[in-house]
């Protein structure tokens, strides 16, 4: 098909013009001396290898972000996988190291009442009666734990030993209502028994009316009930309440333990007073020496004897004391896991009075020239 | 160049076309551009005169085929730029354009009148001087003024020169 000759010389203008154009490029130096063919060449081809570069990078940007990616998935789910192992195995580490920081706290209590024979358990189970009370701990009589033997933990009383096997033993704790402890109050040395309700709080009973208590006040075990040694903390006054109908005040005490979460425990394998000392009031390394010297002359057969409220805060004396009073024993109200038909007042001195009354009474039967066969079974008991 | 050549357009078929004795084109080129190098030597206002480009509207006109105007301009624009010191191409290329202008406008208007003569010549200087100031600055990187009082003398004094140029250049035609 013949070109029409106003376009052939359309063409053959174009053609001229370009290819002088072409010429003049190849004579003018532009810039740094750069011929400006050079500079129109590279200008033209920069395009052509952005294009390439472009092209390139989506290829491998495709292969990268689509094809590479294929196992993707697998590996997605491998990954789950191994987070959730890492998890499952982080939360049982840190289940661990709060397990470590609750032994040394234990054994750092332990550490500081060298003087008293204890042995530390682990809660291993609980009762699946939810009325009551009753915690299965990992030590029996193989490791030395008698019936009627003192739990507790570094905040305070627990319970006590109810029953013993070769390898395990049941705890009745402080809040079953079977349970009780002889108490006092720590100011006014008051006595009176502490009793399980049931529930998470406990019950102060025979305080008269006239006796001054306000929430907040400490009790502390009174020693007469043979089972925990004088002034171990039981609890804190939660709520006093008159009543009118009876001579005593209603007192409800919350529990200085934490025995809704136990999970290691101290048996007191002697009923060896000490002095109750928890972490926070530990003191310096020389006084923790004394005191720990001090503690070492202290006899193991003075376990029962009933002190004067005075006398209980400081460190047992160092010569030997007689032993208690023959007519005393575990208090049948307080520690018999049976349940009771009707409140006994009488948790240790007097079997038959109100521990209130107990302290207004001279005690029965100090004299150390008569001791009890009940006593030295006991003793044989404590100290295994 | 043959001067022989028709134009085979249908619109343009009954528009008189020139031709010229063989060799008369080129000799005529080969002298203006003589007289171009010359004449500045030895009369400086020659300098203005732009013979070259007359040539090219010239034929371009006479001729009325644009591919065989643009290639004479093209020829004679080159031939310039080889005798002066300008780059190879920036008078080819102002020459190339005037040279198929001029042969497109040959093609359609009445160029034999000296009027009509003088104003194409006009026309054809500054359109010259426009795509030599266009390349300069496009190619060259140059900012030269497009339009000045010399240019505008210069365009005047080549226009009405061409008249007679022309009227010359007219003895050359086969009758």
């Amino acid at each position: 098909m013949p070109i029409p000759s106003r376009r052939r010389s359309l063409a053959l203008f174009a053609a001229a013009i370009a290819v002088q154009v072409m010429l003049l490029a190849l004579q003018i130096r532009r810039g740094q001396q750069v011929r400006l063919i050079r500079v129109w060449a590279i200008e033209s081809v920069s395009p052509l290898g952005r294009g390439a570069a472009w092209s390139v990078e989506g290829v491998r940007g495709l292969w990268s972000n689509y094809v590479a990616l294929r196992h993707a998935r697998e590996e997605d789910e491998q990954l789950r996988a191994e987070i959730a192992e890492l998890r499952m195995r982080n939360a049982q580490l840190e289940s661990r190291a709060a397990e470590a920081d609750r032994l040394a706290n234990l054994l750092g209590f332990r550490d500081e009442h060298t003087e008293v024979q204890m042995v530390a358990a682990r809660v291993i189970g609980a009762s699946p009666d939810p009325a009551s009370h009753i915690v299965l701990i990992d030590r029996g009589s193989r490791d030395g734990v008698r019936r009627d033997m003192g739990v507790i933990t570094p905040e305070g009383v627990v319970g006590k030993i109810f029953a013993v096997y070769p390898d395990t033993s049941q705890v009745l704790l402080l809040t079953d209502k079977e349970s009780g402890v002889g108490a006092l109050m720590e100011t006014s040395r008051v006595q009176g028994p502490v009793r399980g309700t049931g529930e998470p709080s406990l019950m102060l009973e025979y305080i008269s009316n006239e006796v001054k208590v306000e929430p907040g006040d400490k009790i502390v075990t009174s020693g007469q009930d043979r089972i925990f040694p004088k002034d171990l903390p039981v609890g804190t006054v939660a709520q006093v309440q008159p009543d009118r109908h009876s001579p005593f005040q209603k007192i409800s005490v919350k529990p200085t333990a934490r025995l809704d979460g136990l999970e290691e425990v101290l048996v007191l394998l002697t009923r060896q007073e000490f002095v109750f000392r928890k972490d926070a009031e530990k003191p310096d390394k020389s006084e923790r020496v004394e005191k720990a010297e001090k503690a070492v002359t202290v006899p193991v057969a003075s376990a029962v004897e009933p002190k004067s409220a005075s006398a209980s805060a400081k460190p047992v004396a160092a010569t030997p004391k007689p032993a208690a009073p023959v007519t005393l024993k575990p208090a049948a109200p307080v520690t018999t896991p049976k349940p009771v038909a009707a409140p006994k007042p009488v948790p240790a001195t007097a079997e038959s009075k109100p521990a209130g009354e107990t302290t207004q009474q001279p005690k029965p039967a100090e004299s150390p020239a008569q001791p009890k066969p009940d006593t030295a079974t006991q003793q044989e008991q404590s100290n295994p | 160049m043959n001067a022989r050549m028709e134009i085979p357009n249908s619109y343009d078929q009954y528009v008189e076309v020139h031709k010229y004795y063989a060799g008369a084109i080129f000799g005529v080129v080969v002298l203006t551009l003589a007289l171009e190098a010359l004449l500045p030597i030895y009369f400086r206002s020659a300098a203005i005169l732009e013979l070259p480009l007359l040539v090219t509207v010239y034929f371009g006109l006479s001729r009325r085929n644009p591919s065989s105007g643009l290639l004479l301009g093209m020829g004679i624009g080159l031939a310039q730029d080889a005798l002066g010191h300008t780059p190879f191409g920036m008078y080819g290329i102002a020459k190339t354009a005037v040279g198929f202008v001029a042969s497109s406008f040959g093609s359609r208007i009445d160029v034999e009148h000296p009027i009509s003569r003088f104003l194409l010549t006009f026309v054809f200087f500054h359109l010259h001087n426009a795509v030599l100031v266009l390349t300069s600055r496009l190619l060259l990187g140059q900012h030269e003024p497009y339009l000045d009082a010399r240019l505008v003398i210069a365009s005047v004094v080549n226009s009405f020169v061409a008249v007679f140029f022309f009227a010359l250049l007219d003895k050359l035609r086969k009758t």
